[in-house]
């Protein structure tokens, strides 16, 4: 499978595209489809601060719930509202509309730490 | 041949994780006093024995031939129907089921508690139980931290004395702080909650205000302003209710409540010591997530034939482990069909007779006392099913009550310093004027 190139991502297959220090996180396609029909999303607090590899929200499909890692550190300055009425976006479109959060970036270099696509598709394949 | 799982590394191991240094620091909370100095299992005895040695036990208990005992549980009348349903072996045996879909009855029975509890307290949701109304308070509290991500919260000094002694034994593993709102006990006051009082102690850190209504004393709170004192915050308001209460007064759904609780006991169970009672809560379904418990959904098969199931089960401990809403919770299957049972059998009309007649023989308690020149009404304003009366030399006449086999309601002072010489005496509809009247000349002899 071919994840977008713009995109650096973590173990716990969450997402982040770094834009200038504000980025923007989100889980794979690799987790949505193993999750399964996505039916609710625990979306962090605007103002919050996430840790990088601490947990910050959980995702929950009819197969099971999940912790949501955060790839980077940063402060949270935007959640995806929409998800709390349409958490399916998760499935639909995980790294386009179904984005869960916006951060500001505590420490550009945590992104060294995190895998590029071709990598991340070594390592879901 | 040990039958122990756990090696003793396995148990050093465990309690180095936990900071404790032996299994014995693990019970330092119970008194020396009152623990067992050694485990001594009496010799075998015949079947006669036993029945000689049991009815003995059980002649040393007092039942007292006037009660006006109240305070958190009241004694009504419990149709004989309640008894036949749970009593029926199919929900006698059985505790709640882990292979639950497969117990359709069961499921259903507890889907229809479920609703009663919802439309007796106005809200969305209701769970399928919890052990007893304290720890269902105890809950609600834990759970508006999990809502507000806050970790203080404000309980009214009127709740129950014994429902905010579990809250506090609740809170203080997780690290969550209870304030404490007093409750205006002026002499002739109004015995409530002031809502000024209360927006002092409820600020943006609080995740809940609550407060009871009736209060421990039986006085009517004014819980639309003490919902808004809360609201105004940020925080939730949280309401603990008398189940029969509700057929008179505002539903606490529509009184601002986000979350209500309930000790269930006044429904269908008989009052005795230490139980088994059955604790309600209900909630709005925007916070159902974090509602502990089990909950019972209706919905509809394959075929399309309707069916239960137990739902949203992701937020449970079974699946999610450490981080379930909640790990220390249970329900009471048996005593909420008794609950069920009960709702049933009397409907809307006969809860309204049940809770107008208790209302009515509290107020000819009051009257009685007050025209016999005995006692006075120690707060003013409106008032439930249970009054507090000033009574002078109240805990020796409580005492001489006693032994004629008259219960004189409940010693306020054992709570609160501050309530000297006061009686909160209960009345349900099992109050006769008779009963009234032996309170009355009994009282009067010990002057």
């Amino acid at each position: 499978m071919a994840y977008p190139d713009d995109l650096r991502y973590s173990k716990e297959h969450e997402w982040v595209r770094n834009d200038d220090g504000h980025a923007t996180i989100g889980i794979t396609s690799f987790a949505a489809d193993e999750l399964g029909d996505i039916v609710f999303v625990e979306l962090p607090e605007v103002g919050g601060t996430l840790s990088q590899f601490g947990t910050f929200g959980v995702v929950e499909s009819v197969k099971a719930v999940s912790d949501l890692y955060a790839p980077v550190s940063g402060t949270v300055v935007e959640v995806n509202e929409a998800l709390r009425d349409a958490p399916e976006l998760l499935n639909t479109d995980p790294f386009g509309e179904g984005w869960i959060a916006k951060v500001d970036l505590a420490d550009t270099a945590e992104l060294d730490s995190l895998m590029d696509a071709a990598a991340y598709a070594a390592e879901t394949a | 041949m040990t039958y122990s799982p756990h090696t003793t590394a396995d148990r050093a191991a465990m309690l180095a994780a936990i900071g404790v240094a032996s299994v014995d620091d693990l019970f330092d909370d119970i008194p020396q006093a009152v623990r067992a100095a050694e485990w001594v299992v009496p010799p075998p005895l015949t079947e006669q024995a036993v029945r000689t040695e049991l009815s003995r036990l059980a002649s040393r208990n007092r039942i007292p031939e006037v009660s006006f005992l109240g305070a958190g549980v009241y004694r009504h009348l419990v149709p004989a129907v309640v008894g036949e349903v749970i009593g029926r072996p199919e929900f006698a045996t059985a505790y709640t089921p882990y292979q639950p879909e497969v117990s359709q009855g069961t499921l259903q029975s507890i889907y229809e508690f479920q609703s009663l509890i919802c439309e007796l307290t106005g809200m969305e949701v209701a769970s399928a139980s919890h052990y007893d109304g304290a720890t269902a308070t105890a809950e609600a509290a834990l759970m508006a931290c999990r809502l507000t991500r806050r970790t203080r919260v404000a309980v009214s000094a009127g709740v129950n004395p014994d429902y905010r002694r579990v809250l506090e034994t609740y809170c203080s593993g997780p690290g969550v702080e209870v304030v404490t709102v007093p409750v205006d006990l002026a002499d002739g006051g109004s015995g409530t909650t002031l809502p000024s009082t209360a927006s002092g102690a409820v600020d943006d850190s609080v995740a809940c205000l609550i407060a009871a209504q009736p209060s421990f004393y039986g006085q009517l709170e004014p819980m639309r302003e003490l919902a808004d004192v809360a609201h105004a915050a940020g925080a939730l308001f949280v309401a603990v209710v008398e189940p029969t209460s509700l057929a008179l007064l505002t539903a606490p759904g529509d009184d601002g409540a986000d979350i209500v609780t309930a000790e269930g006991q006044p429904l269908g169970i008989p009052a005795s010591f230490g139980g088994p009672y059955v604790g309600l809560m209900a909630a709005r379904m925007s916070s159902v997530r974090q509602m502990p418990g089990r909950l019972v959904g209706a919905t509809r098969d394959a075929r399309g034939r309707k069916g239960y199931v137990l739902t949203l089960q992701a937020r449970e401990q079974h699946i999610r482990r450490e981080k379930a809403a909640s790990n220390i919770c249970t329900n009471q299957a048996l005593m909420a069909l008794a609950a069920t049972a009960y709702l049933t059998a009397v409907g809307p009309e006969g809860l309204r007779e049940v809770a107008e007649l208790s209302t009515i023989q509290a107020r000819h308690v009051a009257s009685a006392l007050e025209d016999a020149g005995l006692g006075e009404r120690r707060f003013s304003g409106p008032y439930f099913a249970e009054v507090a009366v000033s009574v002078p030399d109240a805990a020796r006449r409580h005492a001489a009550l006693a032994e004629r086999g008259v219960v004189a309601g409940h010693l306020l002072e054992r709570d609160e310093p501050a309530l000297r010489d006061t009686l909160l005496l209960a009345a349900t509809e099992l109050t006769t004027d008779d009963d009234i009247a032996r309170l009355v000349q009994a009282l009067g002899e010990t002057m």
